[in-house]
């Protein structure tokens, strides 16, 4: 009963699978381009970097970035309260 | 964590410092070349591991202090907070040195170019913080974790 419940999903859950990817949209044409096109044409000029990675990365979305270090952040206190019984 | 063969220890010696040398050149070009803080950091923490790994605890212990570190960590964070918020006058994480002729101010040529280290205006400050913040981050866990181990270790056998 289990296995047939189980067949049932995985074949629902891979149709739907199956119908997505052939209703794809062609590579590299998306629908909505006009900030990609304006990150490629602006971001030179603007931030003065010549990586438009590291403009979106430090610049354009920077909250993203000090989330991100924030979290490392986070990390690092957790696994220093974690053990911080053991003698050195 | 014994030390592992001489084999190990001398190719560790050999590679050590080209390594985080590679790392710091990728954190330094991070607005003109592929990677950033965050990669470059990762690098030099790999370093770390790898001399953790090759010399064992006690001896790497004389190199690497885990106190230090956790101060450049957060002497990192709190270094990409305030750059950040010095461009307040306008929004926040305004590119408030791009140029205009001063530090990392040089006016960048449009178009395909192979790029000057001196552009970018607060990008490269902030790839140098998160990449401080990031390698001593990933030291300070790989320490602890090191100590960690042998410490349950220990415990284990008594």
């Amino acid at each position: 009963m289990k296995k047939i419940i189980f067949g049932i999903a995985f074949i629902i859950f891979f149709s739907f699978l199956i119908v997505s990817a052939i209703n794809m949209r062609t590579f590299g044409e998306p629908n909505y381009s006009e900030m990609d096109d304006y990150f490629i044409e602006n971001a030179q000029s603007e931030t003065g970097a010549n990586n438009v990675v590291t403009s979106v990365v430090f610049d354009y979305r920077g909250f993203d970035t000090l989330g991100e270090a924030t979290v490392l952040f986070t990390a690092v206190v957790g696994v220093v309260a974690l053990f911080r019984g053991v003698k050195k | 964590m014994k030390e592992m063969s001489k084999i190990v220890r001398t190719v560790t010696n050999f590679v050590y410092g080209f390594i985080i040398i590679f790392g710091f050149y990728i954190i330094a070009h991070g607005h003109l070349t592929p990677g950033g803080g965050f990669q470059g950091g990762a690098v030099v923490a790999s370093a770390f591991a790898l001399l953790l790994i090759s010399y064992g605890r006690l001896i790497t212990k004389k190199f690497l202090k885990k106190d230090i570190m956790s101060i450049t960590e957060s002497c990192g964070l709190t270094m990409f907070i305030v750059v950040a918020f010095l461009g307040l006058g306008i929004t926040f994480f305004y590119n408030f040195l791009a140029n205009t002729g001063s530090w990392f101010g040089n006016t960048t040529v449009i178009g395909i170019n192979p790029g000057d280290m001196n552009t970018g205006g607060v990008i490269p400050l902030m790839n140098i913080a998160v990449g401080l913040e990031v390698l001593s981050a990933l030291g300070v866990i790989v320490l602890i974790m090191a100590g960690a181990a042998e410490f349950t270790k220990k415990k284990e056998n008594s």
